[in-house]
């Protein structure tokens, strides 16, 4: 079965499947460490310096208010790990795409299985983190309490995809594993501390008031409040409008990154 | 007769500047097995590369299995026909052996079951059973090899492409695949190999080129290019044995010794041969005669080491590079 851009679904979920495989015999040193950032950032942020936050934001406690955005943050982390480090090892050092290639694999086919196993590893943080979330509504936090939190994987998802097209884009640009160091601290880190995970970007004191502004060009941010909106609401049109970016994003760089993987693959 | 499996025309590669396939030219039947030859750095691989579509083709066309390959829009149809063993190992490492081999067949579209099934076949046929549940790291050089080929396997291919098969096996090994390559030929499978063994593509090689910096500079049967290239028989004579060197100009030097009397007898030897050649201490006198050759070789230098053999195709490649095949 072939689906638009000429990919093969059969080589594609090949790829997947070797992913999955190696997955297999690894998930306690690749899962673990992973899963617990976000849930150490909600414990040390939320509870501790949730402490010296008494009076919370807009209504919620600080823990309920950074809650959905370390969601998305989860899958933002989980996609990107896999589509920098992990596809730049098998692209450059261990030559597995030179054996997919001999194969009927093309190269479309091959980004396109490392996109959903991207995916799926940052749907995997997403629920692990979401369960957990879920354990602390039980407990009377107010952090999935809208009946549009079901939705919420389907935001993982996106965020997951969007961030997997952006490493993927990267790596297909460098030839030094050493770039990633840009990557993850002038690029991530970043937008996980600026993209209104931890204080609502629409203050006055930030940015003279222009921070949300700033923010609608950046891409975690769009993730945060569709997040924040699915577990706690209110939903409105303005959230279509975050999706659609994300959307928008997504389908330019799904033309993109096969083009570039082929000019940095192909000789 | 039946569509070539492959058909080469004014075929180039360049990598920037460089020129790695210069133009070159030749038609592989259906169901025989063909070699590539060279020294390294001929353009064996990067051809090889371009008949299993791993590399666009720079210029010229390549037809393969009936689909023209240069603008690269047949490269799945064909990609699915052909089974690949790279020149360099990129077995999954993180994987184990049998894991390489039932993921990789997922690629061809088997089902899992039929991916199970075809991997214990291959690993029987490889003679790896024992190893299936190491991890690809752990295989020695010669077992990878094996593997290598195995996976090449995994889609019951018409085409195979081999480069450098064999480097690295020992020799019970080499012959055990050898066997293995005569059973996928009797099976009308068509064969594609690079060698740097004289020895296997005379045994394997219905037809063969040579490759030199790019271009093809012979062509043919392997037993053909030894009669049209060089005489039926070599005389080698090693004149380190005689305790002296011999010099490229052909002189030998023999400290506190006289070497006229070497001199004369190698000239006198070499008027004999159609031809004759030099490599470090090793005189190589190609001739028809050889009984009478040999026989005088030893009468002129007693203390050095003379040799009667049949020619073979590195006699060919040595007459036409003018050097050795391993550098
Ligand atoms: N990706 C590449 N980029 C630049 N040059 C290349 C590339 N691949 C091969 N070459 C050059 O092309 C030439 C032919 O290389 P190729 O690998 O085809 O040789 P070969 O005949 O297979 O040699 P060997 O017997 O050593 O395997 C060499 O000079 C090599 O340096
Ligand atoms: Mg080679």
């Amino acid at each position: 079965m072939n689906l638009p851009g000429d990919i093969n679904l059969t080589t594609a979920l090949s790829v997947w499947r070797r992913n999955k495989t190696e997955y297999s015999h690894s998930w306690m040193t690749n899962i673990l460490p992973n899963f617990f950032d976000p849930v150490l950032y909600l414990l040390g942020m939320g509870l501790g310096l949730g402490m010296f936050v008494g009076r919370g934001v807009g209504g919620l406690t600080y823990i309920e208010y950074i809650a959905p955005g370390l969601m998305a943050a989860s899958a933002m982390q989980g996609a990107s790990f896999e589509t920098t480090y992990n596809v730049f090892v098998k692209m450059n050092f261990a030559r597995l795409y030179d054996a997919y290639l001999a194969t009927p694999a093309l190269i479309q086919d091959i980004a396109f299985g490392e996109l959903l196993w991207a995916v799926t590893r940052g749907l995997i943080y997403g629920m692990a983190f979401m369960i957990v979330l879920g354990g602390f509504t039980l407990f009377g936090h107010r952090i999935l309490i809208s009946p549009f939190a079901v939705l919420l994987p389907v935001a993982m998802a996106l965020t997951a995809t969007m961030f997997a097209l952006i490493g993927l884009t990267f790596t297909a640009s460098i030839r030094n594993i050493n770039y990633y160091g840009f990557y993850y601290t002038l690029w991530l880190t970043p937008l996980f501390l600026f993209s209104g995970i931890f204080f609502p970007l629409n203050d006055p004191k930030i940015a003279g008031g222009h921070g949300e502004t700033i923010a609608w060009f950046t891409p975690l941010f769009h993730c945060v409040r569709l997040m924040r909106a699915l577990a706690q609401g209110p939903l409105d049109w303005t959230h279509a409008a975050s999706a659609l970016i994300v959307l928008g994003v997504i389908a330019a760089l799904f033309v993109i990154v096969p083009r570039r993987m082929r000019r940095r693959m192909v000789s | 007769m039946a569509d070539p499996a492959v058909k080469a025309v004014n075929l180039r590669k360049n990598y920037g500047d460089f020129v790695a396939v210069d133009g070159i030219d030749f038609e592989i039947q259906r169901g025989e097995c063909f070699g590539f030859l060279g020294p390294n750095g001929a353009g064996k691989t990067t051809t090889m590369r371009m008949i299993y579509r791993a590399s666009p083709v720079g210029s010229g066309s390549l037809l393969i299995l009936g689909h023209e390959a240069a603008q690269g829009h047949r490269d799945r149809a064909i990609k699915g026909r052909i089974g690949v063993v790279p020149q360099e190992d990129n077995l999954d490492t993180e994987l184990t052996l049998r894991e390489n081999l039932q993921v990789f067949a997922r690629f061809y579209g088997l089902s899992k079951a039929q991916a199970a099934t075809r991997t214990d076949e291959l690993l029987e046929f490889v003679q790896l059973r024992e190893k299936a549940d190491a991890k690809a790291f752990q295989l020695s050089g010669g077992m990878k090899r094996r593997a290598l080929i195995a996976r090449g396997l995994l889609g019951d291919p018409e085409l195979l492409v081999l480069d450098e098969p064999t480097t690295g096996l020992d020799p019970q090994a080499r012959i055990n695949l050898w066997e293995r390559l005569r059973d996928l030929k009797r099976k009308q499978a068509t064969l594609i190999l690079t060698t740097h063994y004289m020895d296997e593509a005379e045994q394997l090689c219905d037809r063969l080129v040579i490759m030199d910096k790019g271009k093809i500079v012979a062509q043919g049967a392997p037993k053909a290019l030894i009669r049209e290239h060089v005489s039926s028989h070599v005389v080698e004579v090693a004149v380190s044995a005689q305790s002296g060197r011999l010099q490229s100009n052909g002189r030998v030097e023999t400290p506190g010794v006289s070497s006229d009397g070497v001199v004369a007898s190698v000239s006198e030897l070499t008027s004999m041969a159609k031809r004759h050649e030099q490599h470090h201490d090793r005189l190589l006198l190609y001739v028809d005669n050889g009984e009478e050759v040999v026989t005088r070789a030893a009468q002129l230098l007693p203390d050095a080491e003379t040799l009667l053999r049949r020619s073979t195709l590195e006699d060919v490649f040595l007459k036409i590079t003018g050097r050795g095949l391993i550098e």
